[in-house]
């Protein structure tokens, strides 16, 4: 936090503020005369090697070798035995909640610089360029916050119900802890994902255009089972509110469905432990699938209400501006989307050879039910392999592999829903949903990688 | 004589034991019933229907007053601001009155939008205020105030004349008047459940295909060259070790070496971002008092934000510890311009450390 303090005093400002119309002009007009016929031509090499890609696998190319033998006669890391090999350890409980090794000290959360103006009404994005699996390390979840974040006593701390109930009720940490508990894999991402590349290429990495997503294994109630204790009348109460017990009090109308159904949980635990501060310590709402706003943190009270609320998130922000000059109001499920993470935006590829295309795919309708993969920007596409757990509303990994030839490719993923539901084109989603959205861009997303082993953020038209 | 009693301390007991097994349910011995004044002290939301919300009223002289002190810092005199926060008011025209439609909303080359512009429920404006404002001191506002403040509001947007008084009584007939009351739809597909009546096929139809399905890619988008840097060296920002590393956005591009990355030579390793942790951590303990006390909601450490970056104040009262301290907890205008700077709830001892901090320089 004190890094990011020090950060907010000299911010670089951000291109997608830096970008003046007359750039804007200029990066279009470039986009469409010189770099296209470097791509075309590019094209013309890059897709028979992609063609031909399976049958290389297997074929003894002369690929540079990518750990050459020292002129020596043997790498000095064999050779010469270091330190740690030759020495004594330290002990047991040296650090009593252990941290990630020194040397992975590049993957920390980050704020986007110029984005917003304060720390404390701001967001901070997953480095997803270097995580594995479907879980985001407790430490590198994202974080948003409209007014700053607590650390709460959690013997202090209660929770409320009232609204149409048979009895108003309140409940103490203890008790809660007390009730019959579930865990469950779900995925949260921030409506406001992605949003910086509605109208252009903004960012240049994976943790800025994707980064307000993370994964986790929460433990809690669910709601279902406290409303009931409280004799809630679900017959004529339609709706439910969700209340913060910070500064900002975040509240969003939750959906009754997602409640009745047992999916809505009422979460303490994260990844084994207690939730993390920033994430709501010590209780938070869970709502698999629909944006992170409507997850409350430091949540203190739910209301059941016969008519939506209208709160300040979900009519003032949170709203998605239609091209008909309409908002979309209560827009909450996260639709069906994936990412490449590697190779992804400013990423370097060192030589030409095998890598393993890798990413994350996720629906708020439920499981993924597979990824394919294009190295040409969208004319060809491979299966990818989707491993194992493949879990309803939580992250997906999936693995392609890739010999890359040394020629500029464009990788994209296109995910698939259970519901058949096949993430969509940008010219797709601009089609209905204007560039003026800022919510809800869950378009398939392009790297272009360039002969020189760059990666780059762009879009394809 | 004897036996009595102990006959009723039985019969007392029973009592008790079934009193306690009636109000029970599945899980009993958890959560009580909420007294009244518990659920009072915090059902605090004010729904579109005015639901919740309480009796009073405020005048739009009473808001400005309020607005003056505890708004404008952030949000402007008009609300125009936005150094901290997007602007508040402007962009509605006395049409968008009549037809509760925004009509600047259409228009695909409009900057940009305020909250007027955008919200339909006046009721929305009253709890927002009433709940997470002043920003660093929500729920401190009388409910006279919130009247006040929110008459205040509408009144800049021209919804409501000068004189007004906004009350419990009229502020239905000021939603009729809110100039993009009819601007929200909920006909989407995007909310899970039937409670508004709208299930609807998805907004997009894409479909899988697997061969020869665009007919040629064209690059339509890219970051430009001088953005490069934008985001801070992308090569700190990636494992040093695995498939690939990050790119040196410190250099052209086109220009990373390619040796010093290469995972095998010792003699070059990739670029650690560094957390420095040493003799500096006085300082840090500054840093994180002024984050504590919201001193940085308004000054840079650099930057002026709303007030002074804390570095040009620092250069200005070299060695003034007293004078810092005390205006530190006063606050004033004047000094740096009209905008003041509220008194501080601070205490002595926070506010002496960070007068001496600045006194000295505001090092790092």
């Amino acid at each position: 936090m004190i890094d990011q303090l020090n950060d907010s005093g000299r911010v670089i400002k951000a291109p997608e503020n830096f970008l003046t119309p007359t750039d804007v002009k200029t990066v279009f007009a470039e986009g469409k005369q010189g770099r296209r016929d470097f791509i075309r031509r590019a094209f013309a090499a890059a897709s028979t090697a992609t063609v031909a890609g399976a049958a290389a696998v297997s074929a003894p190319a002369a690929w540079a070798q990518s750990n050459p033998i020292p002129s020596e006669g043997g790498d000095p890391n064999i050779l010469n035995l270091p330190e740690h090999a030759t020495g004594l350890g330290q002990g047991v409980a040296t650090e009593g909640y252990g941290k990630p090794s020194k040397f992975e000290s590049n993957l920390q959360r980050r704020q986007s610089p110029g984005l917003t103006q304060t720390t404390q009404a701001s967001v901070s994005f997953a480095p997803l360029q270097s995580l594995f699996g479907i879980v985001t390390p407790s430490g590198l979840h994202f974080e948003r916050h409209h007014q700053g974040w607590w650390d709460i006593d959690p013997s202090k701390h209660r929770f409320m119900i009232n609204g149409m109930v048979k009895k108003a009720k309140v409940f103490t940490m203890d008790e809660i802890m007390r009730l019959p508990s579930v865990s469950r894999f779900h995925f949260i991402e921030c409506g406001a994902n992605t949003a910086v590349d509605w109208g252009n290429v903004a960012v240049p990495t994976v943790q800025y255009t994707h980064g307000m997503l993370s994964c986790s294994e929460f433990t809690g109630v669910p709601l279902i089972t406290l409303l009931e204790l409280a004799g809630a009348d679900l017959k004529n109460g339609k709706f439910l509110l969700a209340e913060g017990g910070d500064g900002s009090s975040m509240t969003r109308t939750i959906p009754m469905s997602l409640i009745t159904s047992g999916e809505v949980l009422v979460a303490y635990g994260q990844n084994g432990e207690m939730l993390r501060p920033e994430n709501g310590y010590p209780l938070r709402l869970v709502v698999p699938g629909t944006q992170g706003v409507s997850w409350v943190k430091y949540l203190r009270r739910v209301e059941v209400g016969d008519q939506p609320y209208a709160a300040k998130d979900e009519a003032i922000h949170y709203i998605d501006l239609q091209p008909s000059g309409l908002h979309r109001q209560y827009a909450s499920i996260q639709e069906c989307k994936s990412v490449v993470t590697t190779p992804s935006g400013g990423q370097v590829l060192l030589d030409k050879g095998f890598y393993n295309i890798t990413g994350l795919a996720w629906s708020g309708k439920g499981k993924i039910k597979r990824v394919d993969v294009s190295t040409d920007g969208g004319r060809n596409w491979r299966q990818a392999r989707l491993e194992t757990p493949v879990l309803s509303k939580a992250l997906s990994r999936f693995n392609l592999d890739w010999i890359w030839n040394g020629k500029p490719a464009i990788i994209q993923s296109r995910a698939q829903d259970e519901t058949a539901y096949v993430q969509p084109m940008y010219k797709q989603l601009r089609d209905v949903r204007g560039t003026r959205s800022i919510y809800h861009n869950n378009a398939i997303q392009s790297w272009l990688v360039q002969e020189n082993g760059e990666v780059k953020n762009v879009q394809v038209s | 004589m004897f036996k009595f009693p102990k006959i009723a301390l039985l019969l007392a007991l029973c009592l008790t034991s079934l009193t306690a097994f009636a109000q029970s349910t599945k899980y009993p011995g958890i959560g009580r019933d909420a007294t009244a004044k518990e659920v009072t002290a915090w059902d605090i939301d004010v729904r579109p229907d005015f639901k919740g919300l309480p009796a009073g009223s405020g005048s739009v002289a009473k808001g400005q007053d309020v607005w003056e002190t505890k708004c404008a810092q952030c949000h402007g005199i008009f609300g125009e601001s936005n150094e901290v926060f997007s602007p508040l008011i402007g962009g509605t025209t006395a049409a968008d009155i009549k037809t509760g439609r925004v009509a600047n909303l259409t228009r695909a080359d409009y900057p940009g939008r305020t909250t007027i512009m955008k919200v339909a429920s006046v009721s929305t404006l009253w709890d927002y205020i009433n709940r997470a404002m002043p920003w660093t001191n929500p729920k401190t506002l009388t409910t006279e105030e919130v009247y006040a403040v929110t008459g205040f509001m509408l009144n800049l947007a021209g919804i409501v004349p000068d004189d007004f008084v906004l009350s419990n009584k009229n502020i239905a007939e000021v939603q009729k008047r809110m100039p993009n009351r009819n601007g929200m739809t909920t006909a989407h597909a995007m909310w899970p459940g039937k409670e508004f009546g709208n299930a609807v096929k998805p907004d997009t139809q894409n479909v899988i295909c697997m061969t020869n399905c665009v007919t040629e890619p064209k690059l339509a988008s890219f970051l430009p060259d001088f953005a490069r840097n934008a985001h801070g060296n992308l090569s700190e920002q990636n494992r040093i070790v695995g498939q690939q590393k990050g790119a040196d956005t410190t250099r052209p591009e086109g220009n990373t070496d390619k040796s010093s990355a290469t995972p095998n030579t010792s003699a070059t390793t990739p670029p650690l971002a560094t957390k420095s942790t040493d003799s500096k951590s006085d300082n840090k303990a500054v840093l994180a008092l002024l984050s504590k006390n919201v001193c940085t909601a308004c000054h840079g450490i650099d930057k002026k934000i709303v007030g002074p970056g804390l570095t040009e104040i620092a250069k200005k009262y070299p060695g003034k510890v007293d004078y810092l301290a005390v205006k530190i907890k006063a606050g004033g205008s004047g000094v740096w311009g009209a905008i003041p700077m509220p008194a501080q709830d601070i205490s002595e001892a926070d506010a002496k450390i960070i007068a001496n901090w600045l006194a000295n320089g505001a090092p790092k």
